[in-house]
Formats: structure tokens, C-alpha cells, sequence
């Protein structure tokens, strides 16, 4: 299925895409699957979202959907169907921190 | 008709400055990678058209970036720096033993005579090489892995691989320095190392005199005679005449013997330049002065040079990879400070001039000369 995902900017231009990215993905959604994806469609951004060996998630990147948090979810776990054919979007986000 | 090019890193985008050889009239160019931090941009002395760069963030990770065109266009080359084997530990600020974990590259070193062989200095600390053009990266593992790895403690900057120096006259021989471990050298194309701290006194560490502990900031060598080292230490100006065999103190008459940055003159072996900082505690010049410092005598008796820096209320810091010196008959000497200056001098030092006022804090200054 098609599953659309909104990057942050610097991620944006790291891929040199203007806006969100619109993925096939198969099967059901989960993060992996979505994250498998984005990486292979850009290759720039393995590494920049969850580390090239353990595939843990960076500890400043979260995961929105649907306008819940579903970071902790599990990479495997399934997401809201409203993410088919980009109802909804996937949302990669770099957590507000700092001052 | 020459022409140089300053490579600047900052805490935000990396700039590229140009000057013909007069070095008057500067162009500045950026910021390529605008809002990441930049700790290193350097060029291949093979091919000057090659640049590296290391773009970091602390959401996004490590990016490394390559250009082939002097730094007009970018591509992202790999970024996937795994330590060999199993990880191990390294000890954490309170002594307990901590997992090593790769967080970024502080320092590229491009090979002296092949342009897709380049070296990268990482945190935690550890050396890497990539003989393919960055596509991908290899640890020499005999660094960490000669048996001091383990005791190794992390500078209030983190556990970095700073420093990178390549010999002209011997490929076998490498230098590296970390903070707070010490300086390293082998002489075997970086299979096997060993701690060259002989000499040094770190009045901080529980065994001031120990064969690893010291916080080395930088080390420098001139191409010609690179048996001899020049190494700012956290505290104290050190030189070695036997490849780091050896060290002796050089401080002399300088107000404050901590800084960060340390290189040598182009042209003369025994010209040596540092920036003194007050203290650890207070990372600004002594007296809100902004004075490079120049020994002629190879340390021991050092000069000021203040015509061009600001001489009051200046409370700006020159970090360990921010000066750098270029080949032009009239040495030129470059540095950055965090206040998002870049100074250089055409004569040597005796007068400085701001080639850039108001960039991001500056986090490394590297220079090409060009032909």
C-alpha cells in the first residue's frame, strides 16, 4: 500500500525532497516496514533515524500517526489503518529540545 | 596564478572562503548543511578538488559528505562507522566501566597519497579508514585494542579522536591524539600502537605522570622535520624531538600555558603558534585579549601578536582544529574563534585581519593552498 510520510527538514534535505514522501510499502504498516522503505527509496537517510546496526531508534526521533504518539509502539506493531494510500501521514519528528 | 581556500566548520553549516594569493579580497560561500553542526572540513593534498566534511546532529546523527569540485556541490558517502568486534567498555567520568558507542566523526585526515583514502577520527574514541572514497569505513582496531582502550576517560568534550597526523617522510607512521587519553602512534600503517606520553604531567589525573590519562588538545608537525611533535595539552606546551618518544615542556614564558589550538609555520620549522586561554575554568583569553602567541626558538620564548585582534572585552575561545596555516611564500596563519570569527595574517602573524565576522560559532579552520 501507499503510505505517505512527512520528514523532518533536515531529513528533507538531506534527501533533497521539497515536501512529504509518498512510499509503497508492503503489507500492513508498521515502522519497520515504513522505515525499511524510506531507506531503501534514500539510501542518505539510513543511520539519520535509527542506528545502521541495532536499528534502535534514535533517542531525539518519535513517530506520530493519526495525531497519536506511536513511538513506543513496537516496530513491528501495526499502525491505524488511516494510513493507507495516505489518508493519513506518517510523521518522522526531531524532538523539541534545547532552549 | 595561487589562490587560497579556507575551509570553516562551524556549530551551524560549513563555509568555504576565497581568496587569489594576495589574500585581500575574501568571497565567502555557505553554509552548505545550514543548522548542522560541522566539526571538520578538510581537503585531499592529492586532490584538492576533493573536500570531506563531517555533518552531524545530535537528532540525526552522522552524515559524511564529499565533494569533487572544491566544495561548490556535495554527495553524501557512507556513514556507517562500526567498531570491530565486540565494543567492549571504556571508563565513564565517574571510572565505571561504560559500552563504546560511535557518536561522531570529530576529525578527517585525507591519505598524502591516494584521494579515496581518508581517515576519520570519531567519539567515542577510535580510528577509521575508507579506502574507497567514503563509501565505507573500517576501524584500525589495534587502537583501541593495544590495551590501554579499556582505562581510557572521556575530556569534558567527550572521548574524541581529535587529532590525526600523517608522516610525509614514513607511510607506516601515524599520530593520533585523544582527549583524555593521550597521544598514540604507529609504525605500521595503523595495525599495531602505542602511548607516547613519555614526559607529560597532568597534575589532575590520580597519577600525574601515567602512561594514558592526559588530556592532549592538539598535536602539530612540520613536513620537514616530522620527528619532531608540538602539542598543546590541557595545561602545558609540550615538545618531542623523537617522534613522541620524549617530551619535554615548552612554555615558558607564555601567560597561560592551557589553549586548545597549536600548529607550525609553513616555511620554518621552528615558528610555532598557539592561542592561551585563561584556564579550564574560564575558556576565554587572559584579560579579554585576543593574542596568537609566536615563538621563533621552537616554545620557550614566545611573542605576542595583537596588531588586528581585539585587545579588550574579547571573551571568545579557539577550539583545538581551528588554526591552520597555509604554503604561500608569506605564511599565511587562520583561525576561528566560537564568536564566529575568522582571522588570518599574510605576514606570519605580525598583523591579523577578520576575513569573516559573523558566522556560527567556529568549530575548525583548515586551509588549501591552491596552484
Amino acid at each position: 500500500m501507499k503510505v505517505r510520510v512527512a520528514l523532518p527538514l533536515h531529513l528533507r534535505n538531506l534527501a533533497r525532497v521539497p515536501g512529504d514522501v509518498m512510499l509503497e510499502v508492503p503489507g500492513e504498516p508498521t515502522q519497520r516496514a515504513i522505515l525499511d522503505a524510506l531507506e531503501a527509496r534514500y539510501p542518505v537517510l539510513r543511520g539519520t533515524i535509527r542506528d545502521h546496526g541495532t536499528q534502535r531508534r534514535r533517542d531525539f526521533i518519535r513517530f506520530f500517526a493519526c495525531g497519536e504518539d506511536v513511538t513506543h509502539d513496537g516496530a513491528d506493531a501495526p499502525l491505524p489503518a488511516e494510513l493507507a494510500d495516505g489518508r493519513e501521514t506518517f510523521h518522522v519528528v526531531g524532538a523539541i529540545a534545547g532552549g | 596564478m595561487s589562490a587560497v581556500r579556507v575551509l570553516v566548520g562551524t556549530r551551524k553549516g560549513a563555509f568555504v572562503l576565497s581568496a587569489d594569493g594576495k589574500r585581500r579580497k575574501w568571497t565567502i560561500d555557505g553554509p552548505h548543511f545550514g543548522g548542522w553542526e560541522i566539526y571538520h572540513v578538510k581537503g585531499s593534498p592529492v586532490d584538492p578538488d576533493r573536500i570531506w566534511a563531517s555533518q552531524s546532529s545530535g537528532w540525526f546523527g552522522q552524515v559524511v559528505q564529499r565533494s569533487d569540485d572544491g566544495g561548490r556541490s556535495w554527495q553524501p558517502v557512507g556513514n556507517a562507522f562500526a567498531y570491530d568486534g565486540v565494543p567492549g567498555t571504556h571508563q565513564w567520568y565517574d571510572g565505571t566501566p561504560h559500552p563504546w558507542e560511535f557518536k561522531r566523526v570529530w576529525h578527517f585526515e585525507p591519505s598524502l597519497i591516494d584521494a579515496d583514502t581518508v581517515y576519520a577520527g570519531v567519539e567515542d574514541a577510535a580510528l577509521f579508514r575508507s579506502t574507497d572514497g567514503g563509501a565505507s569505513w573500517h576501524e584500525l582496531n589495534g587502537l583501541r585494542g593495544h590495551g590501554s582502550g579499556p582505562h581510557w576517560q572521556p575530556g569534558a568534550g567527550g572521548l574524541c579522536l581529535h587529532t590525526i597526523l600523517l608522516d610525509p617522510h614514513d607511510p607506516q607512521r601515524i599520530y593520533a591524539a585523544i582527549s583524555a587519553a593521550g597521544a598514540f602512534r604507529s609504525d605500521d600503517g595503523g595495525n599495531s600502537w602505542r602511548p607516547i606520553n613519555r614526559g607529560l604531567h597532568s597534575q589532575y589525573i590520580p597519577e600525574p605522570t601515567a602512561e594514558v590519562g592526559h588530556c592532549v588538545h592538539r598535536i602539530a608537525l612540520h613536513p620537514s622535520n616530522s620527528r619532531t611533535l608540538f602539542m598543546q595539552k590541557h595545561w602545558d606546551v609540550m615538545r618531542s624531538d623523537d617522534s613522541g618518544d620524549s617530551w619535554r615542556e615548552v612554555s615558558g614564558d607564555l601567560p597561560s600555558d592551557f589553549g586548545f589550538v597549536i600548529d607550525v609555520h609553513a616555511h620554518e620549522p621552528e615558528t610555532v603558534y598557539v592561542v592561551p586561554i585563561k584556564s579550564d575554568s574560564e575558556h576565554y583569553p587572559p584579560g579579554g585579549a585576543l593574542r596568537v602567541y609566536r615563538s621563533r626558538t621552537g616554545g620557550g620564548e614566545w611573542e605576542p601578536l595583537t596588531k588586528g585582534l581585539p585587545q579588550e572585552h574579547c571573551y571568545v575561545n579557539v577550539l583545538r582544529d581551528a588554526m591552520a596555516v597555509d604554503s604561500l611564500d608569506d605564511c599565511g596563519i587562520y583561525f576561528g574563534t566560537t564568536g564566529g570569527q575568522v582571522y588570518a595574517s599574510r605576514d606570519g602573524g605580525d598583523e591579523w585581519e577578520a576575513i569573516a565576522r559573523d558566522l556560527p560559532s567556529v568549530l575548525s579552520v583548515e586551509v588549501q593552498t591552491l596552484s
